[in-house]
């Protein structure tokens, strides 16, 4: 294995990252403090108390999904989108290096630079609310299982993607709306019997709820079925990308 | 010689159902400097970019160093450079992140001392801080040469290194090129610019079509296929060749006041020693004699222009 180039990889994209820090992780700060002034004291002044934890607290775990599942899919499919874009994708594709070396790179760095956002936003959330952490591991795990996947599906997006509309469509379209209908701001129990059940088709309620519980030790799904969802979903992408590369679909000629 | 680049029976066919390459076959020998010539759409890109792993690999087989491009990928890569044809470069980096991306790419470990020098050796030391947008075209294909070096590679693609660079860049380049050669890096260099070929490479192979038309060592080429060109200034205008002189196919300018005489200089007789006799036979004064030997441009045209 190359493990150099994984590093040269990494390296590189965190120094893209390191150039645009501040933009990085102070939009984040922003809206999340927008969230909370809107969300949790314009509602939570009526709402009080959801599972018997604070209104203001129980909408932490959601924002910060929504935040880390946007940024997971826009940095890792900009940066194998950007390569494609200007050229230099050839020199990733004339190296010698293989297909696990580049995706690791590649979604490694862009899963990092989500993983550090979720914690500024919970650092950020400390400020308005008291917030436990009931299991502080699963809760680093989650969080660093779903920077992976879902940078992983970011990476399959750039990809794919034809052009910078493209990349910006699936987050608009497509996560976004999941996030807000994935039970992130509310309990999937405060919605009538039949939305319940369609609810559940929604992957990213799975992902809320098994991070929900870290919190507060309790979810809206059991945690076991949380986990197995992130694995399927992680397994699922995985696969994708495999079949990509060996097919060299929108890569090589 | 062992050859260092091997190509066998290369078929490339494109999603679009375009056939770029009809079965290439080619021997790349080790330090030598090679020119592949050819006009825009022959091929010479799809052929670079197949030995490097850019585009996959239809039919046919290719080594490099004796390594399967396919099955031993890394093996063969790792002794590959390549300059590509467009200048892309990220924008944003600094010249010497960029460069020393490329070197861990190949895997290899840390090694400022070999960056700086090639650095140097492209005269772009002084510009390692500044991002490569900053810089100008000629600034930024030598960054591209740099990255390609930054793995000391056994064999380089130069792909077009000189398409619009003015002349002094592209006289630097050449002596960049021959530097390379002296290190013992077997270069191939794609070019229109037949001049290019003409002075640094050792061999010319010319692909048309989808096809290689001729592989060829330079000198040879030029001597073997070189028509000569002996033109015969008068001192008086003539109106039209004399008939005495018609087996001799000779042109005769507008003006009327000079003959032009097309041979084979490495034909058993020339007949240029008959064609003077016939010509005082003929009772024709001669003012001058000219020769000139045909340059590669002209066969390449003459190759190209011949229909498959």
């Amino acid at each position: 294995m190359n493990a150099r180039a994984i590093r040269a990889i990494y390296r590189f994209e965190m120094l893209r990252t390191r150039r645009t820090l501040l933009q990085s992780l102070v939009a984040p700060v922003i809206s999340t403090s927008l969230y909370f002034v809107v969300f949790g004291t314009a509602i939570g002044s009526r709402i009080q108390e959801v599972e018997g934890v604070e209104y203001g607290a129980f909408i932490v775990p959601g924002l910060i999904m929504l935040t880390v599942l946007m940024q997971s899919v826009t940095n890792a499919s900009f940066g194998i989108y950007f390569p494609k874009f200007i050229g230099t994708i050839y020199e990733l594709l004339s190296a010698p290096v293989s297909y696990f070396e580049i995706v690791t790179g590649y979604v490694g760095a862009a899963a990092t630079k989500s993983f550090v956002i979720g914690l500024v936003i919970y650092l950020t959330a400390n400020f308005f609310v008291t917030l436990p952490v009931a299991h502080p591991v699963w809760m680093v795990g989650i969080l660093a299982l779903t920077c992976l996947s879902f940078s992983l599906l970011g990476f399959i997006l750039g990809i794919l993607a034809r052009g910078f509309d493209g990349l910006q469509l699936v987050p608009m379209l497509i996560i976004s709306p999941l996030v807000f209908l994935g039970g992130s701001f509310y309990s999937i129990e405060m919605l009538p019997p039949l939305w319940q059940k369609i609810t559940l088709l929604n992957p990213v309620v799975y992902l809320v709820s098994g991070f929900r519980w870290s919190f507060f030790g309790e979810g809206d799904v059991g945690i076991g079925v949380s986990l197995l969802a992130i694995l399927a979903f992680t397994l699922a992408c995985l696969g994708v990308v495999w079949w990509i590369f060996r097919t060299g679909y929108r890569l090589r000629n | 010689m062992a050859a260092i680049v091997s190509v066998r029976d290369v078929r490339k066919v494109y999603e679009s159902g375009f056939e770029a390459l009809k079965g290439v076959s080619l021997d790349i020998e080790r330090g030598e400097i090679l020119a592949l010539l050819g006009p825009n759409g022959a091929g010479k890109t799809t052929l670079i970019s197949l030995i490097c792993g850019i585009a996959r690999l239809g039919e046919g087989a290719i080594t490099v160093g004796g390594h399967d491009i396919v099955t031993a990928y890394r093996e063969a890569r790792s002794m590959i450079g390549l300059v590509p044809q467009e200048v892309n470069v990220e924008p944003f980096e600094t010249v010497w992140n960029t460069v020393t991306f490329t070197r861990g790419l190949f895997g290899l470990p840390r090694d400022d001392a070999h960056v700086e020098r090639v650095l140097r050796d492209l005269s772009l030391w002084d510009k390692r801080d500044a991002a490569t947008r900053e810089l100008s075209g000629g600034m930024k294909r030598r960054v591209l040469i740099a990255k390609a070096l930054a793995h000391d590679p056994k064999v380089l693609f130069l792909d077009e290194p000189t398409a619009g660079v003015d002349v002094e860049l592209r006289k630097g380049m050449w002596q960049i090129v021959r530097q390379l050669k002296a290190a013992g890096t077997t270069i191939i260099l794609t070019t229109h610019y037949i001049e290019e070929a003409e002075a640094i490479a050792d061999r010319v192979a010319v692909i048309n079509e989808g096809r290689i038309v001729l592989v060829e060592d330079r000198d040879r080429l030029i001597h073997q296929m070189g028509r000569k060109e002996l033109t015969v200034e008068l001192k008086a205008p003539l109106a039209a060749v004399p008939e005495a002189l018609s087996s001799y196919g000779l042109a005769l300018s507008e003006d009327g006041r000079s003959l032009r005489y097309a041979y084979d200089r490495a034909a058993e007789r020339t007949g240029i020693v008959s064609l003077l006799r016939d010509l005082s036979d003929a009772g024709l004064a001669l003012r001058d004699l000219r020769t000139r030997e045909s340059s590669l441009e002209d066969i390449f045209v003459d190759l190209v222009r011949k229909p498959a």
